[in-house]
């Protein structure tokens, strides 16, 4: 079978995974579509995106500006950052010593003296903590994301262009790894490793890295049998050289849509560890795990513990998602509108 | 057909091979070693040494994998430090729970979704497929551990309708024999399904209406509905099958988030509490143990694709 059959396969079988729809994550499921016609048109014409640098990057930025939520997303996603790192600034709270904040007479209900947001069960300012929490939640899944995507590009390009029994070798050990549930594997690297930021960075990079590689792979796989790649290694252009100079800048799209989807699935990931007790360490704090220590506080009506946070969550996932939507749109040219 | 769930079945083989390897490494990359972590902080060097002579790590490590592999078949996953029994002795009444709360949660997401998806393509542009769309989405984007805290902060401490959790005690089929306590978990695991199943199964169904045989359907005159339930819904529902053995490990890992917010002690609830006393052995004997009943799911999925698609069944190559 020759790389063209592999990458033509038709999405019947469950194991083929470059167009086969992928669940990702803990019981999150994503139907790459960008991956679907990726597989079945081969031969889609991309070569012009390299050659009207100019011209493509207005196209691009003209696509993605017709998305409006996908824009509004995005100054969302701005101001949340600003919110998290400039806002601590502005409004100083106390989110380390927990003994000063148990002192503190006002704690209770949005509203006290000096608590827009109210105050934690265990006193902490509510706004104050988002901030604080949303550093390392949106650390964790900016930087988790990045490292996954490197990852999992070098491993599915190397895979896709070396072919043969390396190819073979590679996808069975993504196969592997993706056939344990996420939520076990990261619950086992944390219990051994002892949870701290950089070690979640990295264990929630270590179970993302298998769905782009598996996304690179099957771009490889189409991109290399294609003429400009055979002229560079007429050439004598070796591996490394067309890797890294003509095969990943071809599937830049499909990576940087990836890219977008993985940080809204880690800090989910990061949220459901933290809700299970297995985020950061005290005296840091992030979202998943505030939430789990307002689930105490709920019982007894503390409403303003769960609804902020929660909804944090909840709308930063969601607008990577329509960022990650616009930039399929407006980087994918198969599915452009010309 | 033969080759093909051969060449699956042999696939399956490898994963679960693989798994192995990997949960083994992992054992073997406890920091400070199993011993310190079984006899505490202060055992003496000697009885380290003891400890790893008896247990057999002083051997070459290909050795010791060896030993554990052909344990596997016994059901020789280790030996519990908390709870001072062996892995499976523990894990053998959860993994039932797991199995029915999944199974149950993914039925229901099917029975829900199919129909939705229909739905959605019938009324396709009209105002009740904006809805569903838009209902999809905002379950779609809402983790499960969110949604379980809200579903029992309203239902439960609110409107004093169901209870937080079922009881302890149950038997692993009291989801069926006393539905009430189930209602909260199964339709919280089962939301994200529902969601990404009716957008696929939408999506898919509007894929078969283009195609040539339902052209072809219309010109010998079947009626619409004929030709939505007759000739679409039939191909569209084959898709539904790859996608649902491909989400069972997704699932599975929801069902840690939902046996945790509800307190029901299944396989994922044991996981994170093994996990705070840094129960090492259970936590890679649940991983293992539920990665194979994953595995063997995406098998019998993939096994009643090939039975329902006349394609494979007749050993067509496409």
């Amino acid at each position: 079978m020759t790389s063209a059959d592999e990458s033509r396969e038709t999405p019947a079988f469950g194991v083929s995974a470059t167009e086969a729809p992928v669940a990702l994550g803990f019981g999150e499921l994503v139907v790459p579509e960008e991956a679907a016609t990726a597989a079945e048109q081969p031969a889609a014409p991309e070569g012009g995106e390299a050659q009207t640098t100019g011209g493509i990057a207005r196209q691009i930025a003209r696509v993605f500006l017709e998305h409006k939520l996908a824009v509004v997303s995005l100054a969302f996603i701005v101001l949340m950052i600003l919110f998290c790192w400039v806002g601590p600034l502005v409004y100083h709270t106390q989110q380390v010593n927990q003994q000063a904040v148990l002192l503190n007479i006002e704690n209770g209900p949005p509203g006290a003296t000096g608590h827009p947001l109210g105050t934690t069960n265990t006193g902490f300012d509510v706004l104050g903590r988002i901030m604080y929490g949303g550093q390392v939640s949106l650390t964790v899944g900016l930087l988790s994301a990045l490292v996954a995507t490197v990852v999992g590009v070098v491993y599915g390009a190397i895979a896709g262009f070396f072919g043969r029994w390396l190819d073979a070798f590679l996808m069975r050990v993504v196969d592997i790894v993706l056939s344990i549930p996420a939520l076990f594997l990261l619950i086992a690297l944390v219990t051994i490793f002892h949870s701290s930021e950089p070690l979640l960075i990295l264990v929630i990079a270590g179970i993302s890295w298998l769905i782009p590689a598996r996304l690179v792979r099957g771009e490889t796989l189409s991109l290399r049998t294609r003429e400009y790649v055979q002229a560079v290694r007429a050439m004598g252009g070796r591996g490394p050289r067309i890797i890294g100079r003509h095969i990943i800048p071809n599937a830049i799209g499909t990576i940087v849509v990836f890219a977008t989807f993985q940080v809204a699935t880690s800090i989910l990931l990061l949220a459901a560890l933290g809700f299970l007790g297995f985020g950061v360490p005290a005296p840091q704090t992030d979202w998943g795990t505030m939430l789990s220590n307002a689930v105490d506080a709920a019982a007894n009506g503390w409403w303003w513990e769960i609804y902020p946070v929660g909804i944090c969550i909840v709308l930063v996932v969601v607008a990577f998602n329509f960022i990650g939507d616009a930039l399929r749109d407006s980087l994918e040219v198969r599915t452009q509108r010309r | 057909m033969v080759g093909y769930l051969l060449r699956r079945f042999l696939q399956a083989i490898i994963v679960v091979l693989g798994v192995v390897l990997i949960v083994f490494l992992l054992s073997r990359m406890i920091p400070g070693g199993e011993a310190r972590a079984v006899l505490g902080p202060k055992a003496t060097p000697l009885t380290i040494r003891e400890f790893n002579r008896v247990n057999g790590l002083t051997q070459p490590l290909w050795v010791q994998f060896w030993h554990y592999l052909i344990g596997l078949p016994q059901l020789k996953l280790g030996y519990s430090y908390k709870f001072t029994q062996p892995v499976w002795a523990v894990i053998q009444h959860r993994l039932p729970k797991t199995l029915v709360l999944v199974g149950t949660s993914v039925v229901l997401a099917l029975a829900i979704a199919i129909p939705l998806g229909v739905v959605q393509v019938v009324r396709k542009g009209r105002a009740s497929d904006y809805a569903l769309t838009g209902v999809a989405f905002v379950l779609y984007a809402m983790p499960a551990f969110f949604l379980g805290t809200l579903l029992i902060i309203w239902l439960s401490f609110d409107a004093r309708l169901l209870p937080v959790s079922p009881p302890s005690d149950a038997s692993p089929f009291a989801v069926w024999t006393d539905p009430k306590a189930f209602i909260m978990p199964v339709l919280t695991l089962a939301a994200l399904t529902i969601a990404a199943f009716s957008r696929y199964m939408r999506s898919s169904l509007l894929d078969a209406m283009a195609e040539d045989y339902i052209r072809t359907a219309k010109a010998k005159g079947a009626s619409n509905r004929r030709v939505l339930y007759g000739h679409a819904l039939r191909n569209a529902l084959i898709p539904i099958i790859t996608l649902l053995g491909l989400s069972l490990p997704g699932i599975v890992s929801g069902a840690v988030i939902v046996e945790s917010v509800f307190n029901y002690p299944g396989m994922g609830l044991l996981t994170v509490q093994a996990a705070e006393n840094t129960d090492i052995p259970i936590v890679l004997g649940t991983t293992l143990v539920i990665t194979v009943a994953t595995v063997i799911g995406s098998l019998l999925a993939d096994i009643l694709y090939v039975l329902v698609d006349p394609r494979i069944r007749y050993g067509g190559s496409f």
